[in-house]
C-alpha cells in the first residue's frame, strides 16, 4: 500500500540577511513515518524546524503539512503539530501537572483537557513528583515533562528537536520507544539528533543536511550500503566530515 | 597580566555594561533637569517681579508701603483703573495688581488694620507656577513691617495688635477665566496639585508595575525557553499579546490600588487642614468627566503595556528585561515630576509639546484640566492616547508573527521594521 505524503518540503530556502541558512531543501515525509534530520551544528536543522512549526517564516519555497501551507495556513498546521525545542524549558512556578493542564486546555476543555493532561503525565513517568513545582526538577526529568507535553494530544506531526537531550540511558530509551509507539496511534514524527545510534534506532528514513542543502537521504540500511558503512556515524562522517 | 588585574579586568568589563550603566544615566539626566528646574524657580524667585500698583488713598501710611512695593518691584502699571492694570500686568507677564484702598491711612489712624487688595493673575497650577505670587506675599509682608516700624517710630499707636499687624490682605485671584474671591494662588495651586496628586501617582505606578511585571514575564519566557512552545499552540498571536496584556494589567491594577489606598490615607490627613470647597468655585467633575478620566487611564495603561511588551520581545533574559523597563520609567517619570512643578499652560511650547507626545502625562492632567472645563485639550490627549495604543498593541501583534522574537534583533530585522512602516500595518 502506498503511504500518504504528510510533509512535502519544496525548495526551502531560509536567509537572515546575507546568510542562507536553509538552501534549497526538499524531501517528503510519509504519514507515520519517523524521519530523521540529521546534520553538524548550523546545518540548518533546527531552522527547518522551526519554519515548519510556523516559528520562523519561509523565505521562499514551500512546506505542506497534511495538505496545509504553514505559511497560509498556520491555524490549521498548529493545530496539528506538536514541537518540542531542543532547550525547551516550562513555566518554573508551575508544578508538572498545572503545566500539562495548562498546555492541554488549547487542545480541549474540561474533562477532555484532563484526559489529555493525563496521557502526558503517563509518557513524562514522573510519579508523585509531577505534582511538584518545575524548577525542582531534574533536567532529565524537565525533558520529559516535555515530551509528555509534545505527545499527549496526539499530533499528527510531532517535531522533536534533539529529543533525548539531557536524559539517561534509561529514560532515553523509554522515550524512543514511547516515540516509535506514538506512530502507531497515527503520528508522523520528525526527529533530529547528534546521536547517530538513536538515529539509526528510531527512524525509517533519514536526511542528512549540511551547509543547509539535502546531501543524503534514505533509510539507515540504504545509507550504510551506499557507504559500506557499519553505522550511521560512519555514514555521516564520510558524508560531512 | 597577574591573576589578580586579569581577575579586576573581567569583572569591570562584565559589570560596566549597558545594563549597568544606562540606568545611572537615566537618573543622572532626571535629577539635572530637575536640579535646573529648581534652579530656574530660585532664579525667578530673585527677580523683582512684574506688578500693577494703584494707591486709592495717597496719605502718609499708604505712601509707606507703595514706596517699598515700588523698591522692590517693576511696576507694570501705575494708574487709578483695576482693569486697566490687570491687563497692563497680565500683558507683561506679572502676577498680581496691588490696590491700596481709599480709607487705608484713616482706617489706621482710628485703630483698625487698613485694606490693600490683591488682585492675583494665576498662570499655572503648578508648584512653581506660583513662585513669583509668593515673591510678591513677600513683598506685601516686608511693606508691612515698613509700615510697623514707622507707627513705632511715630508713636502712632499704643495697640500692639494693630503695630504688628497694621494692614489686612483681601484677595481675588483670576485663574483659567474663573474669578475667585477671598482665595490666593498657592491655596488654589496647593488644594489642586493635592487633589489631583493621586492620578498622577496611580498612572506612573500603574504604568512602572504593569510595565515591569510584562517586560519580566517576556524575560522569563525567552530565559526559561517556553516562549517558542507557547507561540506553536493553536491560538492567535493577537490572542497572546491581548493574554499577556491584561494579565498585567490586572496585576499592576491591584498593587496600584494597595498603593492608592495607602497614599489616599496619607493624603486625606494631609487634606484635612488646609481643604477648601472647590466646589464653590465650580471646580468639581461631572459623570462625563470621570468617564473621561478613566477612559484617559485606560488607553495610556493599555499604551504602555503595549510599549512595555515591544521592549519586552527584545529581552534576552530576565536581567536584560529589567533594563528595558528604564525607558518606559523615564517616560512616566517625567511627566509626573514636571506637571508637579509647572501647569501645562505655563510650559514653553517645545516643552508642552515634550508632554503631549509622551501619552503617560495626559491621565496626569486630565483632571485639573476637566476642573477648567479644557476639553480641548483633553480630547485631543485622549486621541492621541487611543492612536498611541493602537499602534503599539499592533505592532506588538505584527512582532509576535516575526522571526526576530525569536532569534533577536539580527541583521535584516531593521528590513523587516521598514517593511512594517512602509506597509502602515
Amino acid at each position: 500500500m502506498e503511504s500518504v505524503s504528510a510533509v512535502e518540503v519544496i525548495d526551502l530556502v531560509k536567509t537572515f540577511g546575507e546568510v542562507r541558512a536553509v538552501d534549497g531543501l526538499s524531501f517528503s515525509v510519509s504519514e507515520g513515518e519517523v524521519f530523521g534530520l540529521i546534520g553538524p551544528n548550523g546545518a540548518g536543522k533546527t531552522t527547518t524546524m522551526r519554519m515548519m512549526s510556523t516559528l520562523l517564516q519561509v523565505t521562499s519555497g514551500s512546506i505542506n503539512i497534511f495538505g496545509h501551507d504553514v505559511m497560509k495556513e498556520t491555524d490549521e498546521v498548529r493545530r496539528i503539530i506538536s514541537y518540542l525545542p531542543e532547550e525547551a524549558g516550562a513555566y518554573k512556578n508551575l508544578t508538572g501537572r498545572q503545566y500539562l493542564e495548562f498546555i492541554a486546555r488549547f487542545f480541549a476543555k474540561g474533562e477532555g483537557a484532563i484526559e489529555i493532561a493525563a496521557r502526558g503525565m503517563d509518557v513524562a513517568r514522573l510519579g508523585d513528583r509531577i505534582d511538584d513545582r518545575v524548577e525542582t526538577y531534574s533536567k532529565g526529568m524537565a525533558r520529559r515533562l516535555l515530551v509528555g507535553r509534545a505527545l499527549m494530544f496526539r499530533p499528527r506531526l510531532a517535531i522533536l528537536d534533539e529529543l533525548t537531550s539531557g536524559l539517561d540511558v534509561i529514560s532515553a530509551q523509554q522515550i524512543r520507544r514511547v516515540v516509535r509507539d506514538s506512530t502507531k496511534a497515527g503520528t508522523t514524527v520528525i526527529v533530529s539528533s547528534h546521536n547517530m545510534l538513536e538515529v539509526e534506532l528510531i527512524c525509517d528514513r533519514i536526511a542528512l543536511v549540511n551547509a543547509g542543502k539535502l546531501v543524503e537521504l534514505g533509510t539507515p540500511s540504504e545509507l550504510k550500503y551506499r557507504y559500506g558503512a557499519a553505522n550511521i556515524e560512519d555514514v555521516f562522517v564520510r558524508v560531512v566530515g | 597580566m597577574k591573576p589578580l588585574t586579569n581577575i579586576i579586568r573581567k569583572e569591570v568589563k562584565e559589570l560596566l555594561t549597558p545594563a549597568t550603566i544606562i540606568p545611572v544615566v537615566v537618573m543622572a539626566v532626571l535629577f539635572a533637569s530637575l536640579g535646573g528646574m529648581i534652579g530656574g524657580a530660585q532664579e525667578e524667585a530673585s527677580k523683582a517681579p512684574i506688578i500693577g500698583l494703584i494707591d486709592l488713598d495717597g496719605g502718609n501710611y499708604s505712601q509707606v508701603i507703595s514706596s517699598y512695593i515700588s523698591a522692590n518691584s517693576e511696576i507694570a502699571y501705575n494708574g487709578t483703573d483695576v482693569d486697566v492694570g490687570l491687563e497692563a500686568v497680565r500683558t507683561a507677564g506679572g502676577p498680581a495688581v496691588i490696590v491700596v484702598e481709599p480709607d487705608f491711612t484713616s482706617d489706621i489712624s482710628a485703630g483698625i488694620p487698613g485694606t490693600v487688595r490683591v488682585y492675583w493673575i494665576m498662570a499655572g497650577a503648578g508648584v512653581m507656577d506660583s513662585v513669583s505670587s509668593s515673591v510678591v506675599d513677600v513683598i506685601l509682608s516686608g511693606a508691612g513691617q515698613m509700615l510697623s516700624a514707622r507707627m513705632i517710630e511715630e508713636g502712632a499707636s499704643t495697640n500692639s495688635s494693630l503695630i504688628l499687624a497694621p494692614m489686612v490682605k483681601s484677595e481675588t485671584t483670576y485663574f483659567k477665566q474663573m474669578t475667585m474671591d477671598d482665595i490666593s494662588p498657592s491655596t488654589v495651586s496647593g488644594v489642586l496639585s493635592s487633589q489631583s496628586f493621586l492620578i498622577p501617582l496611580v498612572v506612573m505606578l500603574v504604568i512602572l508595575m504593569s510595565g515591569g511585571s510584562i517586560i519580566g514575564s517576556m524575560g522569563m519566557e525567552k530565559e526559561n525557553k517556553t516562549l517558542e512552545t507557547l507561540l506553536t499552540m493553536p491560538v492567535k498571536r493577537r490572542d497572546i499579546v491581548m493574554g499577556k496584556l491584561a494579565g498585567a494589567a490586572v496585576v499592576g491594577l491591584l498593587m496600584a490600588i494597595v498603593y492608592m489606598a495607602g497614599m489616599g490615607y496619607y493624603m486625606g490627613s494631609l487634606q484635612g487642614q488646609s481643604a477648601i470647597d472647590m466646589a464653590r468655585f465650580g471646580l468639581v467633575l461631572d459623570p462625563l468627566d470621570y468617564l473621561l478620566v478613566g477612559l484617559s487611564l485606560f488607553l495610556a495603561v493599555l499604551g504602555a503595556l503595549a510599549l512595555c511588551m515591544l521592549m519586552g520581545a527584545f529581552a534576552r533574559d530576565f536581567k536584560s528585561a529589567q533594563t528595558l523597563t528604564m525607558p518606559i520609567t523615564f517616560l512616566a517619570m517625567v511627566p509626573f515630576f514636571i506637571m508637579m512643578m509647572k501647569d501645562f499652560s505655563t510650559l514653553p511650547l517645545v516643552g508642552q509639546a515634550v508632554i503631549f507626545l509622551i501619552p503617560f502625562s495626559h491621565p496626569m492632567m486630565v483632571m485639573n484640566n476637566l476642573m477648567f472645563n479644557d476639553y480641548g485639550l483633553v480630547i485631543a490627549g485622549i486621541a492621541y492616547e487611543a492612536v498611541f495604543a493602537a499602534v503599539t498593541v499592533g505592532l506588538s501583534v505584527w512582532l509576535f508573527k516575526k522571526d526576530m522574537l525569536i532569534t533577536g534583533w539580527k541583521k535584516g530585522s531593521k528590513k523587516t521594521v521598514r517593511g512594517f512602516m512602509r506597509k502602515g500595518r
